[in-house]
């Protein structure tokens, strides 16, 4: 008897920590078509089985931030985080460049809105972030100036950034270079199509959680 | 008649405006941007001594955003910063930071706006910078 009510007691205990524990904001940030929902994707169909947005060629396909509550385990150690997909930020979006994707002048106006809309989305939740993925296309040059505002915002409001090269299964990535311009940052390469190298991306995540 | 000279053909339709820190230097983020916004809106280059604080890049993309669909031909702005060489000793970037605090800005760094309609492109590595046209 004794045995069942302390056994009920550490239940409930168990319990109401596991209930209290905070929830992290993992922001996903970064330029159009680098890969923040593929990742998102990725981590969340390793965890829960299902994706958090869909993925396109088209640049923009992520119009709306989206959000999934995914427990995280890694090496003994588990987390919940409020993973937070964002749309890609841009200085400039011209309808006609979705119609080189075959895109309707309608569909590629109304797309054109949204993703300026989207945009405006992304820069508004900066603020409610715990922790700050910024997700670059390791095959493009580091040196765009959306990458210098997104990491020069987070720097300023004190939010913990790791910077993703993604995209390292082709053949023109080059990490180095996002490394060179970024010497301040821990930058992990990985795929997030293949799930190359996701251990070090979760093991820095852990590591970046301690710092909140 | 000009003779066409080998790699550059006529470029019309724009010029180059260039604004010094102090022109800009006691107005507040909202003033600024507008000012920005409004040269930039008349087809112009704008190349200006210093650089915006972090948060009022931002608010320059978001009042970018807002303004496409709503201003005709209006498809955004290119944007590039070049700053200055970074010191790598602590007394260095000490002394860079004193220098900011007393003139208010990094006037060490030159920042470069132009319309998305006229610019095609702002390829920045850490050595040049180059700016490439919409034909």
């Amino acid at each position: 008897m004794v045995i069942k009510i302390f056994k009920g007691f550490i239940g409930r205990v168990i319990s109401n920590i596991f209930k209290n524990k905070k929830k992290i904001k993992l922001g996903f940030y970064g330029p159009p078509n680098a890969g923040k929902t593929s990742l998102a994707n990725r981590i969340c169909k390793d965890f829960t089985g299902e994706e958090i947005g869909s993925v396109s060629k088209v640049p923009h396909e992520t119009r709306n931030v989206q959000f999934k509550e995914i427990e995280i385990s890694y090496k003994g150690k588990t987390m919940i985080f409020k993973m937070v997909d964002t749309p890609g930020i841009a200085t400039k979006i011209d309808y006609e460049e979705f119609l080189k994707y075959k895109l309707k002048k309608k569909d590629a106006k109304k797309r054109a809105k949204e993703a300026t809309q989207g945009v405006i989305e992304s820069i508004k939740w900066l603020d409610d972030m715990d922790i700050v993925v910024v997700v670059l296309d390791s095959t493009e040059n580091p040196y765009n100036q959306v990458n210098i505002t997104i990491i020069g915002n987070l720097v300023a409001r004190k939010i913990p950034v790791l910077i993703v090269a993604n995209k390292i299964d082709l053949k023109k990535a080059d990490i180095k270079k996002i490394e060179a311009a970024f010497p301040e940052y821990d930058v992990v390469g990985i795929s997030a199509r293949y799930g190359h190298n996701l251990e070090e991306f979760y093991e820095s995540i852990f590591k970046l959680s301690k710092k909140i | 008649m000009a003779r066409k000279k080998r790699g550059i053909g006529k470029i019309e339709g724009f010029s180059i405006h260039f604004l010094s820190y102090s022109d800009i230097k006691n107005l507040g983020t909202t003033e600024r941007i507008k000012k920005i916004l409004n040269i930039v809106l008349g087809n112009n280059i704008l190349i200006f001594q210093g650089r915006l604080r972090p948060d009022e890049e931002t608010r320059l993309i978001e009042d970018t955003m807002a303004m496409i669909g709503h201003v005709s031909n209006f498809k955004g702005i290119e944007l590039a910063v070049v700053p200055r060489n970074n010191e790598k000793s602590i007394f260095g970037k000490a002394r860079e930071k004193i220098a900011n605090a007393i003139s208010g800005g990094d006037l060490g760094a030159i920042t470069i706006i132009g319309p998305a309609t006229i610019v095609k492109e702002i390829k920045k590595d850490p050595k040049k910078i180059e700016l490439l046209l919409n034909k």
